[in-house]
């Protein structure tokens, strides 16, 4: 990729950092979506061996 | 019509099935649709005449927008049928779908400020449609805010439903305010009736962009009410049955 590229007519900062901020959302809807399930699995684990009711 | 896939997909133990075969297409797809709206934004499209390089914003601005309004709407839906039917499946998506909708609300406010910076002079403004889409956000963290002070989750859920419904009538006032008041922000190019004042070589990224930023955030959302059904459900036998059939490593999804 040319410099220009990267240099966004000078708006660099402005484009890049929008660009960033998405691909970090959309990072974190991903990552914490799977570590509170990894959370709920570990505490769920733990409780293991208590009866199950059934609705 | 027959309406038992219906009441079938309302349980929670199908819901969660489904979910789980749906979830990785909406991911795959939305990232595929994400990658090549990025590319076409980015490199494709050509600067605008206007604003030069700045206007790449777009496409990841609007979405996000567009994503935090279409959420909360889902999320006061949700609420709605939690509170009427009181059906355990939508309190979950009601919870699953507020830190989802907040994180787009967010990315809007946070890019709106990154365009508004070098077009407007301004980061912020206390403008109408800047204004209601920050009201947006307390009204998501005032619901996850509202989750976490309940220990009981169905008293959380009617609580959160109370607000979701309550803040509805901010969402014509987000989408409106452009019209509604002399606003800095501009009117709506794309998402409006009639023909868009945008040439197809940038409207094209724009939809794209749109698509993935949907079919992401669905992902999200099923994941999280997968979560919050597991949560609600861990006494239940197919709960149970679930975690079993995880086998041995419980971190396998």
């Amino acid at each position: 990729m040319s410099a220009e590229f990267w240099n966004m007519g000078g708006y660099a900062l402005y484009v890049w950092g929008s660009f960033g901020a998405a691909l970090a959302v959309h990072l974190w809807n991903v990552l914490s979506a799977r570590a509170q399930r990894r959370r709920l699995l570990d505490s769920l684990a733990d409780s293991e061996g208590e009866q199950p009711v059934d609705e | 019509m027959n309406w038992t896939w219906f009441h079938r997909l309302g349980s929670p133990p199908s819901f969660y099935r489904f979910a789980g075969t749906l979830a990785p297409w909406l991911g795959g797809l939305g990232l595929a649709a994400l990658a090549y709206a990025w590319y076409a934004g980015l490199v494709l499209a050509p600067a605008d005449y206007q604003q030069k390089d700045a206007f790449r914003i777009i496409y990841v601005h609007v979405p996000a927008a567009a994503v935090s309004l279409s959420l909360y709407m889902l999320m006061a839906v949700a609420g709605g049928i939690a509170l009427i039917w009181r059906m355990k499946l939508a309190e979950c998506v009601l919870i699953a779908t507020a830190p989802v909708g907040a994180s787009f609300t967010a990315l809007a406010l946070l890019t709106g400020m990154l365009w508004g910076k070098p077009m407007w002079g301004a980061y912020w403004v206390w403008d109408a449609r800047l204004t209601s889409e920050l009201v947006l956000l307390f009204l998501y963290v005032g619901v996850m805010g509202l989750k976490a002070a309940f220990d009981e989750p169905r008293a959380a859920a009617r609580a959160c439903a109370l607000l979701a419904l309550v803040g509805v009538v901010n969402v014509p006032i987000v989408h409106f305010s452009v019209e509604w008041w002399n606003s800095l922000h501009q009117g709506s190019t794309v998402l409006k009736f009639g023909k868009p004042n945008i040439s197809a070589q940038m409207a094209v990224p724009l939809y794209a962009a749109l698509l993935a930023t949907y079919l992401l955030a669905g992902q999200a959302i099923l994941r999280r009410a997968q979560n919050e059904l597991l949560s609600r459900e861990r006494n239940t036998r197919w709960v149970r049955e679930t975690l079993t059939e995880l086998g041995g490593d419980p971190h396998v999804s």
